[in-house]
């Protein structure tokens, strides 16, 4: 047994590297096929094949993996990295979402400042700031509000914790809904948001509404900065405090570790996350909407990071992807192909929080640590069970 | 070198004085003085719930004195964070071990380790440490949570050693442990102080610990009840019967 043990985790730096390598490249070709496929193969193929594609795996919803992708690893760094639980993340979505709507469009349109950004033509009223800055300018805004948020609530113990992030995921995209009149200003046009935004633009190209093979690269390449940066992140100094306030804060702050410090930089890591896919997805919808901001989100974004293996970067990954493409397409079309054979009418999609729920407390009963566990959790959580069954 | 009080003649390192500390309304320790020389081993001792780890807490600066103040080689740092607290060179290995268990035993030497950067140091400190402790070189990959408990409680120590302290702070090392490992952890003490590091150890198996202490305070119910050179306490019948269980 003990063999078994040290097989697991002896020379862990050796193994991680090889498997994140495996990973990595199985990313990189999945995104370039996918990419390839849609900008060369899938225009010549006849019509019941592409109908087929459109159905079941449209560039949209590839999109919106990979930004739930980028987002569900922001929360795994607070989550699983850090072990706080927060059940308030959407509000960074909204946040940098509102960032992308300020910023690109024609909303301020008694202004008109064009700074590298990509205006509709003949529409040059309004603020157009470049895509790449924005997404720096909403990543910065949105730690700032990590901070903003997390300083007076990061010295509460777990429970109390959560429960706080879930007031402000309430109170931010309230605030959204409701600022259409913020002393006079428009700041959010209420309920019937911003729209449209501005194409995203690179060296010279602008990619706008029609041009989704090339925003799903763009997508995907953020994603996969995520990815790095969240390996780069957990082997370093910091990622090795995060890990120490989640096993025992007590006794990471007796080694030294500023407990403050180091749980608001994983909020603000985390927030800049949220931020960036809020400008991502701004772009991708071609708009900002109130309404999309809600409490589901938050816990969809949760789930990704608990069912694919809290600090696991590839469990999370696959979690993102896979619950992202249920949300946005799987359950459509499965109940389109069930309500078709049986004749039924049954709106799958409005099932999602019992499937969601379902999921979340089927992998809680019978597989705690995710599909793709962290290493570290794999070897404690099946100690005395079943150490064959781990590899 | 020792006096008749039982106590070196160095400089004091420690200075607790006159300190009172309350979990809101509950006072948990009212009104102690220690102190702590260089070189020395110096023991807490009583029982339950007489204050010693909320001592421990304090000095740590877990906890804040309500009144009174705490001096660590001529600076007081009663009210300075845990963390600075470290970085001066008070290092604990808590009550309960406390490991990080997800973590390899190497990754929680490493851990003890955060504040420096001296990476040479540190790997010669680490083999100091697996020299005292050759069990944990044994383990050095394996998670630390999946050791025995007696193993963990090396590794508590053996990270606290990491943060080179000129303090160290023990809470109760021997607990929950097989009297076989207890007599080791307890020698292994001596060993660290006579490689020049001094201690402050709190301990309710009282009498082992005053066979390797210089200096010795009692605390019953949050008030200091004696104080003495170790071997004296340890000897008088009398004292060993009422408060240290013998």
């Amino acid at each position: 047994m003990s063999d078994v043990i040290l097989e697991d985790s002896g020379v862990p730096v050796h193994l991680a590297a090889t498997n994140n390598r495996k990973w990595a490249i199985g990313f990189t070709l999945s995104v370039i096929i996918i990419f390839a496929f849609y900008q060369y193969v899938y225009t010549s193929l006849p019509g019941e094949v592409q109908n087929f594609f459109r159905a079941w795996l449209p560039l949209t919803s590839l999109g919106e993996a990979m930004i739930f992708v980028l987002m569900a690893l922001g929360l795994n760094i607070v989550v699983g990295y850090a072990g706080l639980l927060d059940l308030g993340y959407v509000a960074f979505w909204a946040l940098g979402g509102y960032v992308a709507g300020w910023l690109m469009s024609g909303f301020f349109d008694s202004k008109t400042i064009n700074f590298g950004g990509h205006p509709p033509v003949g529409l040059p009223n309004g603020i157009h700031i470049n895509f790449w800055l924005v997404l720096i300018i909403g990543g910065m805004f949105t730690a700032v509000w990590g901070v903003i948020i997390g300083a007076p609530t990061l010295r509460l113990k777990s429970d109390y914790l959560a429960l706080v992030t879930l007031g402000f995921g309430e109170i931010i995209p309230q605030f959204f809904v409701n600022g259409e009149n913020v002393g006079g200003l428009n700041l959010t046009n209420g309920t019937q948001g911003i729209t449209p935004i501005d194409d995203i633009t690179v060296f010279g190209h602008a990619f706008g509404v029609f041009d989704l093979q090339w925003k799903f690269l763009i997508y995907s390449a953020l994603a996969g900065l995520m990815i790095i940066l969240s390996l780069r992140l957990r082997d370093g100094r910091l990622g090795r405090a995060w890990l120490a306030i989640r096993e025992d804060e007590l006794a990471a702050s007796m080694m030294g570790v500023p407990l403050m410090r180091t749980k608001l930089s994983s909020y603000a890591v985390g927030a800049t996350a949220g931020g960036v896919g809020g400008v991502a997805f701004a772009t991708l919808i071609n708009g900002v909407f109130a309404e999309r901001f809600n409490f589901a989100i938050s816990i969809i974004i949760l789930a990704m990071v608990v069912l694919g293996g809290m600090g696991n970067v590839w469990g999370v990954m696959i979690g993102a992807v896979i619950l992202s493409w249920i949300n946005s397409t799987g359950l459509v079309q499965f109940g389109n192909v069930v309500n078709g054979a049986l004749g039924t009418n049954i709106n799958f999609p409005s099932f999602n929080f019992l499937i969601f729920g379902l999921l979340l407390v089927m992998m809680m009963l019978f597989r705690r640590e995710g599909f793709i566990p962290e290493a570290r959790t794999r070897v404690i959580m099946h100690e005395t069970t079943d150490h064959q069954g781990a590899h | 070198m020792t006096t008749d009080t039982g106590r070196l003649s160095t400089p004091v390192m420690l200075d607790v004085n006159n300190i009172s500390v309350a979990y809101g309304a509950i006072t948990a320790v009212k009104g102690l003085t220690l102190n702590v020389r260089e070189g020395e081993i110096v023991t807490l001792i009583g029982s339950n719930g007489a204050g010693k780890s909320t001592t421990l807490r304090t000095i740590s600066g877990l906890l804040k004195p309500k009144s009174g103040e705490i001096s660590f080689k001529g600076e007081i740092i009663s009210g300075t964070p845990g963390h600075e607290i470290v970085a001066k060179g008070i290092c604990q290995s808590p009550e309960g071990r406390r490991i990080f268990s997800r973590m390899t035993v190497e990754e929680n030497l490493e851990m003890g380790a955060f504040l420096r950067n001296d990476h040479a140091e540190i790997k010669a400190d680490m083999d100091r440490v697996l020299e005292l402790f050759p069990r944990l070189q044994e383990r050095i990959h394996q998670k630390a949570g999946t050791m025995s408990g007696g193993e963990q409680q090396m590794l508590a120590v053996g990270r606290a050693l990491m943060g080179q302290p000129k303090l160290l702070i023990l809470d109760e090392p021997s607990m929950g442990l097989a009297p076989v490992l207890v007599d080791l952890i307890f020698e292994t003490i001596e060993k660290i102080r006579s490689q020049g590091t001094t201690i402050l150890l709190v301990e309710q198996n009282a009498l082992a610990a005053l066979r390797i202490a210089d200096y010795a305070y009692v605390l019953e119910s949050g008030n200091l009840k004696l104080e003495g050179p170790a071997k004296e306490l340890a000897n008088d019948q009398a004292i060993v019967n009422a408060y240290l269980g013998g």
